[in-house]
């Protein structure tokens, strides 16, 4: 079985996050994989393990994400790949065309992946590279079985479980409760270095795909400001309480 | 000089960082309230490669150098200082003995199983009547040819309640005295004869237990010996300085776990209107503490980094374990300080930090072992 695993590098959920010049200040940020892409490393390293295999993962970004691939590599994956886009003018659309362009001649049974990523949380990249490969796919899977060269997943629907079978080659976007992520062994740690981590040059790869998201401001919600009481007489209470939700909050 | 720890470093102390937030700090008030040893928490660092970080893969280990064996010890005590101190008597001195001074067979039978975290080490040197003056030690080996008989015993031996070999030193010559006519055996825990007394009641570290041994005739085998026949105390003597590093580095993470904690509550704890860390007072006991945790752990890093590298460290180990106990200490007792009334109740885990921090003072060398080994070093 071979095993794809995209992972996007973003901020530490716990990150104190700081706004500079319209965009997210990376300096002093601790960065971490991704959870939701964690959640797919996991599930290719337990198939791995039950099938056999081999696991690769990918992920688009500069130099800095070379950290968080050596932390796949030392969770278990084989192999990883990392797409420079050093120069390229990306949104979700460019970097999907990108990691299927490295997939490309892969011949990979299944792609795993998050749903989304907690940074921007667009939950584009996943679907939008089944949909050029061609693959089938599930999302925001809960419970995975591989049997006969056939994929089941488990989806939460309002009200409800889903379960969807599909053929290989899939794609497969993790939702929380698929599994728990194990850590890196020591020994996995030092072999990290070892495995092979590629580097592919966006540019060589033909991208066809114009970036059509353009971010015009990053900005930090309004810090929460104390409630107001209106205490007046109260009818004068009401009126002037329907005022500010009409003319402050916008509400009604 | 080169103050970062590298890739793999900074990628192993994450790990193990995780782990230890996730697995341990949720259990460690209730390990040290109830005196429970972690036997869950040593099977999950046994799966981790962590029981043998610093000991070879082929016997058993993970490959690790003997620095991230302290990252290790340091992280640990971050969050709990008594599985600190098992995991480094397991490996520091149980582990590391064998590998320095075992034959092949040895590390085959004994080694490979304690490095994987299946069997627990102990060591056993201190008796009553032997403590900073190890070399006086009596328990007494009676040479039967193929064997010796065991009589005497042994105290505060960590780990006891539950290891599975222990290396014994005893007196092979009768009516020899000093470090001539020590040697130092491999002990089974089920060997006749040897009987293990209940977990001493202590001040702190109570999940760590501490027991005494009694030896009465117990047969140990010459292939146990470790090392040459009344040369072990040339084993006590290799694995001490690196013994005194790890205790320095066990100090230096309770420092930091106490110091962690204390610096965010001062900043959420309100009186007078405002944080007391609004208070110049509280900001200078806050600046003294990191910077003498921070002095700490540059000791304690020299220390490992040279011992890593096979240049000599004995001052320098007796520095760091001296220096970074002592600021546990400290910073733990101002810790407590800075949580008033709730630094004193059981209810935050501050004061398990203080309870804690005061052994490291005492073993592996009394710190003030520890400033006639630095005289020495530095009037010979």
């Amino acid at each position: 079985m071979k095993i794809a695993v995209l992972i996007k590098q973003t901020f530490d959920t716990e990150a104190k996050i700081v706004v500079k010049e319209g965009k997210v200040d990376p300096s002093g940020v601790n960065v971490i994989i991704n959870p939701y892409d964690e959640f797919a490393i996991e599930e290719a390293l337990r198939i791995k393990e039950k099938v056999g295999g081999e696991v690769v993962v990918f992920s688009a970004g500069s130099d800095k994400v070379t950290e968080s691939l050596r932390k796949a590599l030392a969770m278990g994956a084989d192999r990883a790949v990392r797409v420079e886009l050093d120069g390229v003018a990306v949104d979700e659309g460019v970097v999907a065309e990108a990691l299927a362009k490295a997939l490309g001649e892969g011949n990979f049974d299944l792609v795993l992946t998050g749903w989304l990523a907690i940074d921007d949380r667009s939950a584009q990249v996943g679907v939008r590279v089944a949909e050029i490969l061609n693959l089938s796919q599930i999302n925001m899977v809960t419970q995975l079985e591989l049997a006969d060269g056939k994929l089941t997943g488990s989806r939460e629907i309002e009200g409800g479980m889903e379960v969807v079978e599909v053929p290989l080659p899939a794609l497969i976007t993790a939702q929380r409760g698929l599994n728990e992520p194990r850590y890196p062994s020591m020994k996995g740690i030092m072999q990290a270095k070892k495995k092979e981590l590629k580097v592919v040059n966006a540019s060589d790869l033909n991208i066809s795909a114009q970036p059509k998201v353009e971010v015009k401001d990053v900005f930090l919600p309004k810090a929460k400001e104390a409630g107001k009481i209106y205490k007046d007489d109260m009818a004068a209470a009401v009126s002037a309480l329907v005022k500010a939700l009409r003319e402050e909050a916008k509400v009604i | 000089m080169n103050f970062q720890l590298n890739e793999e470093q900074v990628m192993f102390v994450d790990m193990v960082r995780k782990f230890c937030q996730k697995e341990i700090a949720p259990i460690a008030g209730k390990s040290d309230s109830e005196h429970l040893f972690p036997s869950e928490t040593l099977k999950k660092l046994a799966e981790l490669g962590l029981m043998g970080v610093s000991i070879p893969e082929e016997y058993g280990g993970s490959g690790g150098d003997y620095f991230t064996y302290i990252l290790l010890i340091e992280e640990l005590a971050k969050v709990c200082a008594s599985t600190a101190v098992i995991v480094s008597v397991h490996t520091g001195l149980g582990c590391m003995s064998i590998l320095h001074f075992g034959t092949e067979e040895q590390k085959q039978k004994y080694l490979a199983p304690l490095a994987a975290g299946e069997k627990l080490g102990a060591y056993a040197l201190t008796e009553p009547n032997a403590g900073s003056d190890a070399a006086s030690l009596q328990l007494s080996a009676v040479d039967k040819g193929d064997h010796f008989v065991l009589n005497g015993s042994k105290i505060w031996i960590t780990n006891a309640s539950q290891a599975d070999v222990f290396i014994t030193f005893v007196r092979s010559e009768a009516g020899s005295k000093g470090a001539q006519g020590v040697t130092c055996l491999i002990v089974e825990r089920d060997t006749p004869g040897l009987t293990i007394s209940k977990p001493v009641e202590k001040m702190g570290l109570n999940a760590s237990h501490t027991c005494e041994l009694f030896f009465d005739h117990v047969v140990v085998p010459k292939e146990n010996v470790l090392g040459e026949v009344g040369q072990g105390f040339k084993v006590a003597m290799q694995l001490l300085d690196g013994g005194r590093i790890a205790i320095g580095a066990q100090g230096l993470g309770i420092a930091e776990g106490a110091f962690e904690y204390a610096a965010g509550y001062i900043k959420e704890r309100q009186q007078f209107g405002k944080s007391i860390a609004a208070n110049q007072g509280i900001q200078w006991m806050v600046a003294d503490m990191a910077t003498e945790i921070d002095a700490a752990k540059l000791l304690v890093y020299r220390a490992a980094s040279l011992k890593t590298e096979g240049q000599p460290h004995g001052k320098e180990a007796s520095m760091a374990k001296r220096y970074a106990t002592d600021t546990a200490m400290r910073v733990t007792t101002d810790c407590v300080q800075l949580l008033g009334g709730y630094g004193y109740s059981k209810e935050y885990p501050v004061e398990r930090y203080m309870r804690d921090a005061k052994i490291t003072q005492i073993y592996e060398g009394t710190n003030q072992i520890q400033r006639l080994v630095i005289a020495r070093h530095l009037l010979r």
